[in-house]
């Protein structure tokens, strides 16, 4: 079985599988059942300073697919809403019980320098091994000027972010929101601050429902709704960009990345991991199915290395950030065409209507003279889009095949029809 | 009748072959137990919304099926209901009554996939039930009034369908009803349990919401109305009056009490309340191979009947009953017996039993006695090998092999009269398909009645 153990900020873990800061990471009972399953670390809950919050009751808005199945999940509870020390006994404790396995304390407060530092210094002495800063919590904690009011201003990011690393000498993870404009700004920030990883993605700001019987948005509190953090595997393709732009840029490359944001299988991970992070932390999957979850998280990534030859996971980290480019990098002179295997064919139309009401009119729909019906690709009109492949609900049915072609690549701006290559010449 | 005895307790059916729980069983509870909520998203999730469907053509009513399911699975069950009612206005008799395995199911692409189909009939009877159980105003208008009238003769799925069409369309509908209740075979020809809480009354009064339709019941045709009086009286006359006779075995002793038309049995104990009260006999000789042969010996084998015999002259592939329904008689202790047919009815002051002649096919394809004989001793025989049309009173309409013909407009020979359902012959004897005849005949009419006044 291939070896899963990662490092990360210097930090060694037994695998890449975190729980990520949230309700499940809340107190000792729930951290050493994660242990016990399997995790190889847990971000705690998020600390602040004492008095703790008090939360309210009604805290998870859903969405679902047509099956009832989760996609994602928005949540209006706020930090950690139990006294800091009896959090830190119980880190203490777990440290002490379960020493192989990493604890990350998570951590927010207002905008002063003192508060910053004191409450990193009384979290570190518990025996983390590293500090998260929660600069990105949407809901509740913005309005009072902490999370991811701290985390939308590039210069709070970084100013946060040395006091914390001047205060502890213990790693420092960056946790930034993907509600802003531009990831690179606040990664940037937390490099120049001396991060020694980001975490990413928080949660995004959402309203995930609206209960239209009393019009009100979900969840519900008495009679009114708010805007909250949305997870789970809807959020793991933006999350998949942002992890990948600061892993391709050059003025953030040289971070650690900590991914997070939907990984719901082994393959999300391996995905997470390929375009950058160099571990990742879960959340959502577990608290929709529990803790063993993480049991195919570790048995499908070590089957996937051991059938791709691969023997630790720093030989698949990063493998395929050099193949995301920018769009003007992409050959035009690529062209792929749809394949649709007849013997596999159910015959259900839905490539057919697909591409007849909203692509390319490129795929026809004959009665067959025995009954039923054949579908088949028009190359003239198939630009190569991947539509049908994608709806079709038969695996492999569909395939797309690259089309042989004498043209070299060519970019568009190389392309003679490009008016802004023209224009320079 | 005979001394056959109501059993004192109807022995429960151990199995029904097709993998719903059923744990209250008496016998003549629901066959398809009604999906839950949860059942209905799960399954409605597994259509694939297929583009053109193959299941809507496979359906005679063409209902838009994709369509029905998919709100179904949006959580628009009413709006489901509409779509399935507005094709087909008995959609909650055909979601039960449908032999859906050779129809939209036999078409459903996920037996390709998956050699499982999506349970078409079980999801529509989920819509179309949630809809009639809530008090709604009736889901369809009738057009601006046109002032004619059509007469309408059996009250029926073929007379009920076309007189809500035709009250539709804006006409007066007036049913002529032989019997003392409407709904036809869904009434008095169909198992008690494809037919559970009184359905069959509960959808006649569910489409007799659109308004405009009247009927008149214990009024049969040549003893109380005559087409030419109908004619009279009427823009035009639509006939539904099914298949009002059946056919014998030609045997002697045919008329000795306990041999009886299976489709009678059938009748009486839809009108048996409470149903385990119906008589039957101990041991019961069910002879035929269609659907109410089937429903005769289910239904006498889950009355408390010790055996019953289901005897058929060919093998199991010529059976018009399919391979569903012969399943739910095996799985319900019913023995079946092929290659075989009656050759005598046995008496001894009281009914002993039957012989029979085992049958085989000659070198020309024939089928033949092979003079091989046994016998099955019986208190009981049910008679389910057809039933044909009552040519007395259809004056002036050509019929030939036992059916009324018709144009491709549902027209008969005798103009201004339609005819639709199984008196005519379009087709098989199913519910759906005398539901599709009534419906396009009140088209057709309408289209008729315009071209009559322009």
């Amino acid at each position: 079985m291939a070896d899963l153990s990662c490092k990360i900020a210097g930090i060694d873990s037994l695998n890449p599988f975190w729980l990520a800061s949230a309700p499940p990471t809340d107190k000792k009972y729930n951290v050493v059942r994660a242990f016990e399953a399997g995790w190889g670390g847990v971000v705690w809950k998020t600390l602040g300073i004492d008095p703790p919050v008090i939360n309210v009751s009604s805290r998870y808005g859903a969405h679902h697919d047509q099956n009832r199945r989760l996609l994602g999940i928005n949540n209006i509870e706020l930090i950690s809403d139990r006294p800091l020390a009896v959090n830190l006994q119980e880190i203490r404790e777990c440290r002490k019980e379960y020493p192989d396995h990493v604890i990350i304390g998570s951590m927010m407060a207002p905008i002063e320098e003192r508060a910053w530092k004191d409450l990193a210094q009384q979290i570190a002495e518990s025996g983390v091994h590293g500090i998260e800063l929660n600069l990105g919590c949407p809901h509740g904690m913005c309005e009072r000027g902490m999370g991811s009011a701290i985390g939308q201003v590039p210069e709070m990011v970084e100013q946060v972010t040395r006091w914390v690393k001047d205060a502890v000498d213990i790693p420092v993870f960056t946790k930034l929101t993907p509600n802003i404009t531009n990831i690179l700004w606040s990664a940037e920030a937390a490099y120049k601050g001396g991060a020694d990883a980001v975490s990413l993605i928080n949660t995004v700001n959402s309203i995930v429902s609206v209960d239209i019987d009393n019009m009100v948005p979900e969840p519900v509190v008495d009679g009114k709704g708010t805007h909250g953090g949305y997870c789970g595997s809807a959020v793991k393709p933006i999350a998949l960009n942002m992890v990948a732009e600061i892993a391709r840029t050059p003025e953030t490359k040289n971070l650690e990345i900590s991914g997070i944001g939907g990984i719901t299988t082994w393959k999300d991970a391996v995905e997470f991991m390929a375009l950058g992070s160099n571990a990742v932390q879960v959340c959502t999957a577990a608290m929709i199915y529990g803790f063993r979850v993480v049991d195919d998280l570790i048995d499908g990534m070590s089957q996937w290395m051991d059938d791709k030859g691969y023997t630790s996971v720093e030989q698949f980290t990063r493998a395929a950030v050099p193949q995301v480019a920018d769009w003007n990098e992409l050959n035009m002179n690529f062209d792929t065409k749809a394949v649709i295997n007849t013997d596999s064919c159910i015959e259900c139309g839905r490539c057919h209507i697909a591409c007849e009401d909203t692509s390319h009119q490129a795929i026809t729909m004959t009665d067959k003279p025995e009954g039923g019906r054949v579908f088949e690709v028009v190359d003239e009109e198939c630009v190569g889009c991947n539509l049908c492949y994608h709806i079709c609900p038969v695996p492999d049915c569909i395939t797309m095949e690259p089309v042989k072609t004498d043209k070299p690549p060519m970019t568009w701006p190389e392309h003679p029809l490009n008016p802004m290559r023209m224009a320079a010449e | 009748m005979t001394n056959l005895q109501a059993k004192q307790a109807p022995k429960p059916a151990k199995a029904h072959g097709i993998g719903h729980n059923d744990a209250h069983d008496d016998g003549f509870s629901d066959l398809h137990p009604a999906y839950s909520s949860l059942q209905a998203m799960a399954e409605s999730n597994r259509c694939l919304y297929c583009y053109d469907a193959p299941c809507v053509t496979a359906c005679p009513t063409s209902i838009d099926i994709p369509s029905f399911i998919r709100k179904i699975s949006t959580g628009n069950p009413d709006g489901a209901a509409k779509t399935i009612l507005s094709a087909n206005i008995m959609g909650g008799t055909c979601a039960r009554a449908c032999p859906t395995e050779v129809l939209c199911e036999q078409a459903c692409v996920r037996n390709v996939a998956e050699d499982t189909a999506v349970e078409i009939g079980s999801l529509q009877r989920f819509a179309v039930d949630h809809l009639m159980d809530r008090d709604l105003p009736h889901p369809f208008k009738r057009a601006e009034a046109t002032g004619k009238k059509i007469a309408v003769v059996g009250a029926g799925p073929a007379g009920l369908s076309c007189a809500h069409r035709a009250a539709m369309l804006g006409h007066d509908v007036t049913v002529f009803e032989a019997k003392a209740k409407p709904g036809g075979l869904n009434e008095y020809g169909l198992a008690a349990y494809k037919m559970t809480n009184d359905f069959a009354q509960r959808e006649v009064e569910f489409l007799l919401g659109i308004g405009g339709i009247r009927i008149e019941y214990g009024k049969a045709l040549g003893r109380d109305i005559s087409i030419a009086s109908l004619k009279e009286s009427h823009d035009a006359v639509f006939v539904g009056v099914g298949l009002g006779s059946t056919n014998n075995l030609g045997l002697k002793g045919e008329e000795f009490p306990g041999v009886d038309d299976a489709i009678t049995f059938i009748e009486q104990l839809r009108q048996t309340e409470p149903k385990s009260e119906m008589p039957v006999g101990d041991n019961v000789i069910v002879i035929g191979g269609g659907n109410t042969a089937i429903d005769a010996a289910v239904q006498a084998k889950r009355l408390g009947a010790s055996e019953v015999t289901l005897v058929y002259r060919r093998g199991p592939e010529n059976m018009s009953a399919t391979e569903f329904e012969q399943d739910l008689a095996k799985t319900n202790g019913v023995v079946v017996r092929y290659w075989a047919k009656p050759v005598a009815i046995k008496t001894n002051g009281k009914l002993q039993g039957m012989s029979f002649e085992k049958t085989a096919l000659d070198d020309s394809g024939k089928l033949v006695g092979t003079g091989e004989t046994f016998d099955v001793h019986a208190d009981q025989i049910l008679k389910a090998i057809g039933q044909k049309i009552k040519t007395d009173d259809l004056a002036g309409m050509e019929i030939t092999g036992g059916k009324i013909i018709v144009d491709d407009t549902y027209q008969t020979t005798a103009p201004g009269v339609f005819a639709g359902g199984d008196c005519i012959k379009s087709g098989e004897d199913l519910t759906v398909q005398s539901v599709e005849d009534g419906k396009q005949a009140a088209i057709a009419i309408d289209a008729f009645l315009k071209t009559a006044t322009a």
